[in-house]
């Protein structure tokens, strides 16, 4: 869902503004009125100005509301998992989650900085964290499919970076 | 190179500022930074092609090979974005403030002796912490490299650091001596005042905010750097992981910045050349440099959205600063940038050309940049592909472009002429680019993650893609460098 939507705002605004370059740069050969084009370019500084106000300010606003952090006010949900990066693996205190229910995992690193990706059984991310040492980032999700998931290491940690993965498996709800 | 018998202003951007032109030794020198500019470009570009063909499975490179040679490839990229986006800014600062030449020449003595030490640290021992050194990193390899060759990194980076820093306490000593005030060099009385004398030149204004931030963030980047190399002989001396992050991205988001914020002085001096419209220090202007000038400095969060321990309001901070940080200056540059190009019956060149893409390539990378500040986006995003795919558009596209944009003015100006070949590298070199930039989009995407020395086989179609692309692209830039190269002692006499 969020990787649609990152690829079409890109997509979209990225080709009006290749379009908008390339109309002005066909357009440079021809001859204007210095001022008048001044006065345009002023008009059109404030139309993108207040456009993008009306643009970003409910974005924003929406969007913080998807935050990932969790609270600390929240209660532990009463399935936890524990998952420490080494070089070059991941221990995680279990492996098999069940489908429908959040699970909070507690993120820390053992040695450098890792990053915690997890990945569905598309092999789509989904969600992640840093694993850094001496935090312990804590990650909620509620898994909505069963499959074997995988974790997959996000930030570089040395030679054995991308052989550091390992799976989660996600079982049908009871 | 041939001569123009009849010299044409609006096609070769003769210079029509009134300002006295840069000193002959002065231009000499510049032409030195532009050439080691040209030639570490052409290096690292290479560099990138390599990583892409191997992700692809068209050459095998050894991970330990691989994550040397991404260590290289990134912290040279970010130093010599900064070293000839500071040549820029040099030659045409120059002509209004009194700068020194022997700081000038310092910073390049620095800068030298800090690659030869971070090359060496790097492919001599074994170094491959990433451009990034995230603490303890560099201390911890597991028998990879040892101190040594982490040191001679560390040490390296921090020379540099230190030229970078004489530089800029020179450009603020030099603006302070003509202006005053550094508010006065923003041109804060024509912003806020109602005085009617003529504001700072878009060229000081620039210069000066660009001083005013780097100065500080090569501080803490020396600071982070001490404490990495303290901790390599001394590991009882421990360093908050989290707060050696905070650190390090403060300090690269501020630098990387700012190389755009030096090299976009080319298009502000010679875009008018081609055009015959002088670039003006309106009231939106200096207003806009103001705002991302403190924008800039707190926006560096947002490369910790994924550190959930990080405090909440710094990343929400983050989040709203990545939508609003850099567009005050792009949005009034671009804007300007188009108005003063249309209907101005200017002709192109490759330097015209490229200073233009330059401005189309920093907005249109800034758009999955900014997509990418979203935190509930950045949680499936952050260190995928998506990442080098805007910020390759924004620096090869943008800073890159302007950098060769301004080697093929001094190369016009001294009456060169571009040839078929020059035009095909610019099309190879732009849409390559393009296309090059789009592929680590997908790929992002697709989720694949960034700085994976190996790729998985369902991620290789579109590796091999992006290397057949890179290709092209530095296709392109050899032909810049080498017409660069050919033209250099011209350029420099």
């Amino acid at each position: 869902m969020e990787q649609r939507i990152a690829v079409l705002v890109s997509a979209v605004f990225g080709v009006l503004l290749l379009g908008l370059f390339a109309y002005v740069a066909g357009a440079a050969g021809r001859s204007g009125t210095a001022d008048e084009i001044a006065a345009g370019a002023a008009r059109w500084r404030r139309t993108a100005f207040w456009g993008l106000v009306a643009l970003f300010v409910p974005t924003i606003a929406f969007s913080l509301t998807r935050m990932p952090y969790s609270s600390a006010v929240q209660s532990a949900p009463p399935i936890v998992v524990d998952a420490t990066g080494h070089q070059w693996s991941w221990k995680l205190s279990r492996d098999t989650v069940p489908a429908g229910e959040l699970v909070e995992i507690r993120v820390t690193g053992a040695d450098v900085n890792h990053g915690l990706g997890v990945y569905d059984a598309n092999d789509r991310l989904i969600t992640q964290t840093q694993a850094m040492p001496g935090y312990t980032n804590v990650m909620r999700h509620t898994f909505a499919t069963p499959g074997t998931y995988r974790i997959l290491c996000l930030e570089y940690c040395g030679l054995g970076h991308h052989t550091m993965t390992t799976q989660l498996i996600v079982t049908a709800a009871k | 190179m041939t001569t123009s018998e009849t010299p044409d202003v609006r096609v070769r951007g003769v210079e029509t500022t009134n300002a006295p032109p840069t000193s002959a030794p002065a231009r000499g020198v510049i032409a030195l930074y532009m050439g080691i500019t040209a030639i570490v470009l052409a290096l690292l570009m290479v560099f990138g092609l390599l990583m892409r063909a191997s992700q692809a499975g068209v050459i095998t490179i050894p991970p330990n090979r691989f994550y040397q040679i991404l260590t290289a490839h990134g912290i040279g990229m970010v130093a010599i974005s900064g070293f000839g986006s500071a040549g820029v800014m040099w030659y045409f600062l120059s002509r209004y403030v009194s700068l020194s030449r022997g700081i000038l020449v310092a910073n390049l003595v620095f800068f030298l002796t800090g690659v030869v030490l971070v090359l060496g640290g790097i492919f001599l021992g074994g170094f491959a912490a990433g451009w990034t050194f995230l603490f303890p990193l560099p201390a911890k390899s597991l028998g990879v490299w040892g101190p040594g060759a982490a040191a001679s990194y560390l040490v390296g980076v921090l020379l540099v650091g230190v030229g970078f820093l004489l530089l800029f306490l020179d450009t603020g000593r030099a603006i302070l001596s003509k202006y005053g005030s550094l508010g006065k060099a923003l041109g804060w009385p024509h912003a806020f005042g109602t005085t009617t004398t003529d504001p700072p030149p878009p060229v000081v204004v620039a210069s000066t905010v660009v001083t005013i931030i780097n100065i500080p963030a090569i501080a803490v980047g020396a600071v982070i750097l001490t404490m990495s190399v303290v901790n390599l002989f001394a590991p009882a001396f421990q360093v908050n992981a989290l707060l050696a992050k905070n650190l390090i991205y403060f300090f690269g988001h501020v630098f990387i910045n700012s190389a755009i914020y030096m090299a976009v002085i080319g298009v502000y001096e010679i875009l008018p050349n081609f055009t015959g419209r002088p670039w003006k220090s309106s009231k939106p202007f200096l207003l806009a440099w103001s705002a991302t000038m403190l924008m800039v400095l707190a926006v560096y969060p947002h490369h910790l959205f994924m550190d959930y321990a990080n405090p909440t309001w710094a990343n929400v901070m983050g989040q709203i600063l990545s939508y609003t940080s850099g567009l005050p200056v792009l949005a009034v540059t671009a804007i300007a940038t188009l108005a003063n190009v249309y209907r101005s019956g200017m002709k192109w060149n490759i330097a015209s050309s490229l200073l233009f893409v330059s401005i189309m390539g920093w907005s249109v990378g800034v758009i999955p940049a900014i997509v990418d500040g979203t935190i509930a986006i950045n949680r499936v995003m952050h260190n995928t592909l998506w990442v080098p795919g805007h910020f390759h558009i924004y620096l090869l596209l943008g800073v890159v472009a302007m950098v060769f944009g301004f080697m093929y003015f001094l190369a016009s100006s001294r009456g060169a002429t571009d040839s078929a070949l020059d035009r095909a590298a610019f099309w190879m070199f732009v849409v390559g680019g393009l296309a090059f930039s789009g592929v680590f989009l997908a790929a992002g995407a697709m989720s694949v993650p960034r700085r994976w020395a190996v790729h998985l086989a369902p991620w290789m179609a579109l590796d091999r893609l992006g290397a057949l692309f890179a290709l092209v692209v530095v296709a392109g830039a050899l032909v810049f460098v080498a017409n660069f190269l050919r033209r250099a002692r011209a350029i420099s006499a």
